[in-house]
């Protein structure tokens, strides 16, 4: 949270968490661990402990402080705040199985500035936008380079990249062998992992980091994202028709107003926001059951190794094979209680059969994990919805990365219970805008 | 009761099969006069219900009659009594795994006599699959019944009816169960069915203006007397959500995860298993700073978050639970959304998933906690796993009106709560020991609360719960184990003339005994337990073995002792000045309270003393000051104005009633006050019964003219209370008690006897004045109340403006 937050009147509880989620990495298969949310802990908690203090009402230091700087470091930061900020501009978000990072390449550098521009800035430069991949696991999602955008009067493309935060360990070694600590350049992180990798950014690579909330991250990411559009196109959309494979369309959405706004982040596991305006949100509620979940109980079941393994076998399954629909029970629709046979009844509820254990493929499996978990947020998010009365529902984070089947049944679970009350909206950069957020607090942009 | 064991007997096995045996006096008791049958067959439990009348013999009294040959003038009983039979009616559940139902058809079909029955009510996902076997066993045409509508109905009918019925479930807390008093205004609530599936529906009346007329109707005491058209609101219902993560899914997702197949042994896994393992948790994202940040490191972070990868194995036992956490915190978490949504802060839970299992109460119960951050409450029915075959039952019975009356749990034919937990017995599961009761007894006379309550709420009858104070509970389970002796001996003696009654006694000895060991092993077996649950239980065994009253000839006796002396006692009281008067009559009161055979310290006097009298109890009782004493200001009270009414509760029959209550009762009549003597309706130990009372008071009339006007001028009035108990229920008792109250204004609530006015209503609060005084005598109590044997309890009460 950012600084001064404590005190704020807006009631967030909790962190977000955070967007990512498992994407695997080109190299491999990564994705696999990530992200499950930070401090949203909160949301599902049960363990044992007696965790039920919840987490609100915690005390939080904020982020945004730089614990135990340095007066050299301090120096840095008071030019910080006075000027726009040396390169390079990162932003980074590290999840529990993802880290994102947002690079801002200046495309107006002058002949002079090139001149001066040290060694080590230039080759950071070089190695981040002539690859696509970096070492097994890093990925630069090219398709969401954002083009010459305009920030702190600077012009020049906006990167995302991506890799498994089991990584980290080599990302600080490499931060220490390029020697990034000479550059006078501020870490602004945000997630999780920006706390549990601190000391080892601070003892391994001499690099301080500016730790932020990463609801604010959150927040602020997608207001601004949406605000820049994407090279000219929307940044947000929806889907017409999502349960019709001949005529489902994904259509641009105009997120100009806004507010109210209910903001389900999807990473390992789920967290839910109610936006009221850019600074006054609260943390709703969150889930453990969230991509995390897919990811793993699809390794279990299917023994699957890669998230787009996981959702490629998905594709192809028959999840009404494993689930119990209604129809199953009542042999149609349940009118009574205005059930159609289709919905399912039971996740799962199959497999209490031993002979329809044995009948089921690995795809159908997947396929009905996909489907459960996917079900049970659109219907935590509609309940959210009806109780903070907000109808434009935003789904981000990396679960929906490369997932249309979960975005199609969550813009037609919304739209069918909700009688069309609520919508279900989307964002290009789902799993960014943490990082986004982070950068943005680095160059100060409000 | 149809002891209908004669599977035993040689020649009627041939249908059953041989390698199930049905405990023969056990299960399927009364069936040769059931009619009304009703089924509800789930996935593995079948449940049967059926309606029985049950003969009873019970002791009645009647008016003297001359032509009685008892002749000796000394010794001439004041009435006589006769031993008759009654039939009262009762509800009849039995619990058994799907297994044994064909069975059981086979030998209910070999056990049903005379029914006029048609019809099988039936319910529950199995009827479609056994509706066939049904028809062709039983004869009877099977009628589907809708599931839901079961379930509610059953719903209503056992939170109406048994007292203790909802419980909060805290595992490690003590005591873990914590029973409800039955709220006034239990509607509308939020029921959430838990079986393959997640259902949650609301139940009540649905908009908010019925639901304040309702109320208002319910706190007026209406609730246990509901006009037809009430019940029909409060059975309506509406599905408002659900979920397709439930039973269905632990159980599936389980067997695919661990191969293990069965739902119990599926949380008995998960009850080993740790789900750290196999969860990603706050800790693990946020490494140590959760701590410097105030967060909850053991916060499941991710669901199955750490299982994704391939080179670690997980333990059956770790992803079991992580799957029962997974699968308990999103239900409890849409649970606490809906509840949100609709402005409700109670939701009962029921179906499968929880049935008795403790794993799955306390994960229930946490998420609830956790998600409502304490503002709902989880709740749970002893009786969940009834629900539907009690619903289908009363919706086969619409014409017999059950709802119209009043119904008790009648605790000797019951099982208790967790008979089939898992947890408490995990690894026999015996083939034939899986049976498990519910008998219903009709009262005959709706039952509500005392309108002087002063919040009926929050009243609580029992004043120790011995289910939380674990020192009280040993010492009254073997205080009552060491008079069991006693009892039989008594029991015995009273049924002289019988052949069998030894036999009976013995079984009585059996029972009672059993349950007391039952108890000893799980407190909470039949809702909170107390004194006055030890004593209705002690009641209910006899009443089993057709001792309806062992006490009645010591009664008749006391009572022909006691009326022989009343004029010599109100003579006394008369030549008396005033202030001694009313201080006498307080002695009186409690000398004659003294006289209980339900006590041992006293019943052992009385036996090695006959001619023990009223002047030696006066002697034994504590000089003032009592150990409570507001006498003071009892009499300073009585220096004022009349009261108009007093309502008295009456305890012990002969000296108490006779020698102590009656004159008491004179002298507030002589002050203009009006006086509702309120007694047993049916017998419990020695203490006097209405019946007995109408007689008692009928011999006084002839001797004392204040009496008598007062009985001709209906100035002083004999009722019944409704029970059958040793202590007080003041919420359930006899609607035309209730309603006299009301109209007489009673302003003054006199409570006599350890029973009513120690072991319960001791904390009772009351909208009048009220009077509570006891003789304690039980040196255990006595010492834990700071006193010795026959200390005296004089507790005088005025309620605050």
């Amino acid at each position: 949270m950012g600084a001064g937050r404590l005190g704020a009147p807006m009631e967030r509880h909790w962190g977000v968490s955070a967007s990512s989620v498992r994407e695997p990495a080109p190299g491999g298969p990564d994705g696999r661990r990530r992200e499950p949310l930070r401090r949203r802990a909160n949301s599902a908690s049960a363990s044992a402990v007696g965790a039920s203090a919840s987490a609100e009402g915690v005390r939080r230091d904020r982020p945004g402080s730089y614990s135990g700087a340095t007066s050299a470091s301090r120096q840095r930061v008071e030019s910080l705040r006075k000027k726009r900020p040396l390169f390079p501009w990162f932003g980074l978000d590290i999840g529990g199985t993802l880290v994102k990072l947002v690079y801002f390449e200046p495309k107006d550098i002058t002949a002079e500035e090139e001149e001066e521009e040290v060694e080590s800035l230039k080759s950071i430069r070089k190695y981040l936008t002539s690859n696509v991949a970096y070492g097994s696991t890093g990925i630069r999602d090219v398709h969401l380079e954002l083009k010459d955008l305009t920030l702190c009067g600077r012009k020049g493309n906006l990167h995302f990249i991506r890799f498994p935060t089991h990584d980290m360990p080599a990302f600080i070694q490499m931060g220490r062998d390029k020697n990034f600590s000479s550059l006078h350049t501020v870490f602004c992180a945000t997630g999780g992992g920006a706390y549990k990798f601190e000391q080892d950014f601070l003892t391994i690579g001499d690099l301080q980091l500016c730790k932020l909330d990463e609801l604010d991250c959150l927040i602020k990411g997608i207001l601004y994202i949406d605000s820049v559009g994407f090279n000219g196109r929307s940044q947000c959309y929806y889907f017409e028709n999502p349960a019709d494979s001949e005529k489902c369309q994904k259509l641009p959405f105009d997120l100009r107003n806004p507010y109210p706004l209910l903001l389900v982040n999807i990473g390992s596991g789920v967290s839910i926001l109610a936006v009221y305006s850019k600074d006054n949100y609260k943390r709703v509620t969150g889930t453990s059951l969230g991509g995390g979940t897919f990811f793993g109980l699809c390794c279990l079941l299917t023994g699957c190794t890669t998230f787009e393994e996981a959702l490629e076998m998905a594709s192809r399954g028959d999840s009404t094979k494993v689930d119990k629909l209604v129809r199953d029970i009542y042999g149609g629709d349940y009118e009574r209680f205005g059930l159609p046979g289709w919905a399912v009844a039971s996740s799962f509820g199959n497999m209490m059969s031993k002979e329809k254990r044995e009948a089921v493929s690995k795809e159908d499996l997947a396929r009905a994990t996909l489907i459960t978990i996917t079900n049970n947020i659109g219907s935590i998010a509609r309940m959210c919805a009806l109780n903070e009365n907000i109808n434009q529902v935003v789904f981000v984070g990396n679960f929906l990365r490369i997932n249309t089947i979960a975005m199609r049944l969550l813009a037609y679970a919304l739209d069918y219970w909700s009688k069309g009350q609520l919508k279900a909206l989307f964002s290009e950069h789902e799993g960014y805008f943490g990082a986004v957020g982070a950068l943005l607090e680095l160059l100060k942009i409000p | 009761m149809a002891e209908c064991g004669a599977s035993g007997s040689g020649s009627s096995g041939d249908s059953l099969d041989k390698s199930i045996t049905l405990p023969p006096d056990e299960i399927f008791r009364n069936l040769e006069n059931a009619k009304r049958f009703a089924i509800d067959i789930g996935g593995s439990l079948t449940k049967l219900a059926y309606y029985s009348t049950v003969q009873h013999k019970v002791a009645r009294v009647r008016s003297f009659d001359h032509s009685d040959k008892d002749t000796e003038q000394d010794h001439e009983p004041p009435y006589e009594i006769s031993v008759q039979e009654e039939v009262t009616a009762r509800l009849h559940f039995v619990k058994f795994e799907n297994t044994y139902i064909e069975a059981c058809l086979d030998f209910i079909k070999d056990h049903l006599v005379n029914t006029e029955t048609k019809v099988i009510q039936a319910t529950g996902g199995g009827a479609y699959k056994f509706k066939d076997l049904i028809e062709e066993k039983l004869q009877l045409k099977v009628d589907k019944e809708d599931v839901m509508t079961c379930l509610i109905k059953g719903c209503n009918f056992v939170l109406k009816n048994i007292p203790h019925e909802a419980f909060m479930y805290q595992k490690g807390s003590n005591p873990e169960f914590r029973f409800q008093t039955n709220h006034p205004s239990v509607f509308p609530y939020l029921l959430v069915s838990i079986g393959s599936g997640v259902s949650i529906v609301k139940v009540g009346p649905g908009s908010w203006e019925t639901t304040g007329l309702c109320s208002a109707l319910l706190s007026t005491g209406c609730m246990s007397e509901p006009c037809q058209a009430q019940v029909e609101t409060e059975d309506r219902f509406e599905w408002i959500g659900g979920s397709s993560i439930g039973g269905g899914t632990f159980w599936g997702l389980g067997a695919l995860l661990t191969k293990t197949k069965k739902f119990d042994e599926l949380l008995h896994l998960a009850s080993r298993g740790q789900h750290t393992n196999v969860d990603m948790l706050v800790q693990d994202i946020y490494g140590g700073a959760h701590q410097t940040l105030g967060l909850s490191g053991n916060l499941i972070a991710s669901s199955f978050g750490k299982s994704a990868t391939a080179d670690t194995e997980f333990s059956k036992e770790d992803m079991a639970k992580s799957l029962l956490h997974m699968i308990s915190n999103d239900i409890g978490q849409l649970a606490c959304l809906y509840a949100r949504l609709h402005c409700l802060d109670r939701v009962y839970f029921g179906g499968f998933f929880i049935r008795g299992h403790p794993v799955t109460m306390r994960t229930i119960t946490y998420s609830i906690n956790f998600f409502s951050k304490g503002e709902v409450q989880a709740l749970f029915l002893r009786h969940e796993g009834y629900l539907g075959a009690i619903g289908a039952f009363l919706k086969g019975a619409e014409q017999d009106n059950p709802n119209q009356y009043s119904w008790e749990e009648n605790y000797a034919g019951s099982s208790g709560l967790m008979s089939s937990s898992p947890e408490l017995c995990p690894t026999q599961r015996p083939r034939s020991g899986t049976f498990d009761l519910l008998e219903m007894d009709r009262l005959e006379r709706p039952l509500v609360n005392l309108p002087l309550l002063l919040d009926p709420s929050s009243y609580v009858p029992d004043t120790v719960d011995l289910t939380d104070d674990a020192l009280a509970r040993k010492y009254w389970l073997t205080c009552f184990e060491e008079a069991l002796d006693g009892v039989v001996k008594r029991a015995v003696a009273s049924q002289p003339g019988s052949v069998d009654a030894a036999e009976r006694a013995e079984k009585f000895r059996q029972k009672y005994w059993n349950k007391l060991q039952t108890l000893r092993q799980q407190p909470f077996a039949y809702g909170t337990l107390t004194v006055r649950s030890l004593l209705d239980t002690r009641e209910h065994c006899l009443n089993e073995f057709n001792f309806p009253d062992p006490y009645s000839k010591v009664k008749q006796k006391d009572n022909g002792v006691a009326l022989k002396c009343f004029q010599r006692v109100i003579h006394s009281l008369d030549a008396l000045g005033w202030e001694e008067r009313q201080l006498a009559l307080v002695k009186g009161l409690l000398a004659g309270n003294v006289f209980d055979w339900g006590a041992k310290a006293v019943s052992d006097v009385l036996e090695s003393d006959p001619q023990f009298g009223f002047e030696e109890a006066k002697r034994k009782l504590q000089e003032r000051p009592w150990l409570v004493d507001s006498y003071s200001k009892w009499l300073q009270r009585l220096k004022g104005p009349p009261h108009k009414c007093a309502l008295i509760f009456a305890d012990n029959s002969g000296v108490d009633v006779i020698l102590g209550v009656f004159p008491f009762v004179r002298e507030l009549l002589s002050r203009g006050t009006e006086v509702i003597l309120a007694c047993n309706s049916g017998p419990a130990l020695n203490d006097v019964t209405y019946s007995e009372s109408l007689i008692v008071a009928e011999r006084i009339a002839a001797m004392d003219p204040v009496v008598r006007s007062a009985l001709g001028e209906g100035r002083l009035l004999l009722m019944q209370t409704g029970s059958s108990s040793p202590c007080l229920d003041l919420s359930r008792l006899d609607k035309g008690l209730a309603v006299l109250v009301r109209e007489r204004g009673a302003d003054l609530v006199v409570i006599e006897g350890m029973g009513r006015a120690v072991h319960t209503n001791y904390h009772a609060a009351l909208r009048c004045e009220s009077l509570k005084l006891a003789v304690i005598k039980n040196s255990w109590l006595a010492e834990r109340l700071g006193g010795r044997l026959f200390s005296v309890i004089f507790k005088y009460e005025v309620p605050a403006e």
